[in-house]
């Protein structure tokens, strides 16, 4: 007996680490160890990361965004307790994935608000009355939260969306008619708002 | 001294330490109960996570409770049989290679003797470092693993 021959034999069978790795979430999940449930799904704008916590949905992040980044982001604010799970994000991939089919024009699956602060808070909300199809304005946001000169902070608050296309932040444009911007680049809103059908010069 | 470090995201634990992990339990408890072992050794750290506080080391506090759990699943089941030359099923089975009968003498080791030579034969780790995934004094350690070592000569003569 050799010790290399100890070494040689536990090496190996990495592959079947991974596999086992990979049913961790959901072991975890139906023991109620898991705080959130992660997963990604490609869509027509590009591959999306979702966060589900018992709660409900609380990310939505696009892909140009650093996965380690917004990881970190939900282990301080919400809990570390995250792993990648497919079962226990299938509701919130599902309606999204109807959504993007022009199958769906308003989300059942319910929000988990830990991750917006402040002025935000009251900013997300009123635009979650916003239907499908329609559009509204950075000043009438502003209106309708009670602060009509704070404009600017709405489109702030809609630039920090940790929920976008399920808090449709998409449908808030400039007064004048232009479209501005998008925390997820302008491409994605002109996208978004053509699947609504809100574009229809375009 | 340095500053704790956040806690990472659970995933990120698994990703980079999950290998390390399957590797000592599949050498400390052998393939077929390795994956219950894995299993406990994740779920208890789960269990565990709220209440750390410093992010640092999370490698050598997820084989502590590696260790742990072989120790414990070793004893749950019970010692396995030593094999010997005779055994009834020895005609049905596969002429048995080299590292089948490695892994008969191992699990035919006491459970501390067990993890103490996986850890410092299979994965290299220091004495001292030994000591403390197992909570034992380093002369602990290494007579476990000389007895082990010797043990496992005797088995595999």
């Amino acid at each position: 007996m050799n010790t290399t021959d100890l070494k040689r034999m536990a090496a190996g069978d990495d592959a079947h680490a991974r596999t086992l790795a990979a049913t961790l979430g959901q072991e975890a999940a139906s023991r109620g160890l898991l705080d959130v449930a992660v997963a990604e799904l490609d869509s027509p704008i590009g591959r999306l990361l979702v966060a589900v916590t018992p709660r409900g949905l609380a990310r939505v992040a696009f892909e140009e965004e650093d996965r380690d980044r917004v990881l970190a982001q939900i282990a301080k604010e919400i809990s570390p307790r995250i792993l990648e799970s497919a079962a226990a994000t299938d509701e919130a991939r599902r309606e999204l994935e109807e959504f993007f089919q022009a199958e769906r024009t308003r989300f059942a699956v319910k929000v988990d608000r830990r991750l917006i602060r402040g002025i935000a808070r009251d900013v997300l909300r009123a635009t979650s009355a916003i239907p499908y199809g329609r559009m509204s304005t950075y000043g009438a946001v502003a209106r309708q939260i009670g602060r009509p000169t704070a404009a600017r902070a709405v489109g702030r608050a809609l630039g920090s969306n940790p929920i976008p296309i399920v808090i449709p932040c998409h449908r808030v444009i400039g007064a004048s008619g232009a479209l501005t911007g998008y925390a997820g680049g302008l491409e994605r809103k002109i996208a978004l708002l053509e699947l609504e059908g809100s574009l229809p010069g375009l | 001294m340095r500053a704790s470090e956040p806690i990472p995201p659970f995933q990120d634990l698994l990703d980079r330490h999950h290998t390390a992990v399957y590797r000592f339990c599949r050498a400390a408890v052998g393939p077929s109960e390795a994956d219950d072992v894995f299993q406990e050794t994740f779920l208890a750290a789960l269990r565990a996570y709220p209440r750390l506080r410093d992010g640092q080391h999370l490698d050598r506090w997820l084989l502590r409770i590696a260790s742990r759990k072989a120790i414990d699943h070793h004893r749950a089941r019970g010692r396995r049989p030593i094999p010997s030359d005779g055994l009834p099923d020895r005609a049905v089975r596969q002429p048995e290679s080299p590292d089948d009968a490695l892994w008969s003498a191992i699990a035919a080791l006491p459970p501390r003797q067990r993890v103490a030579v996986v850890h410092r034969h299979v994965l290299d780790r220091p004495y001292r470092e030994i000591a403390e995934l197992m909570d034992a004094t380093e002369e602990t350690v290494r007579a476990n693993v000389y007895q082990g070592i010797k043990k496992l000569r005797e088995l595999i003569a």
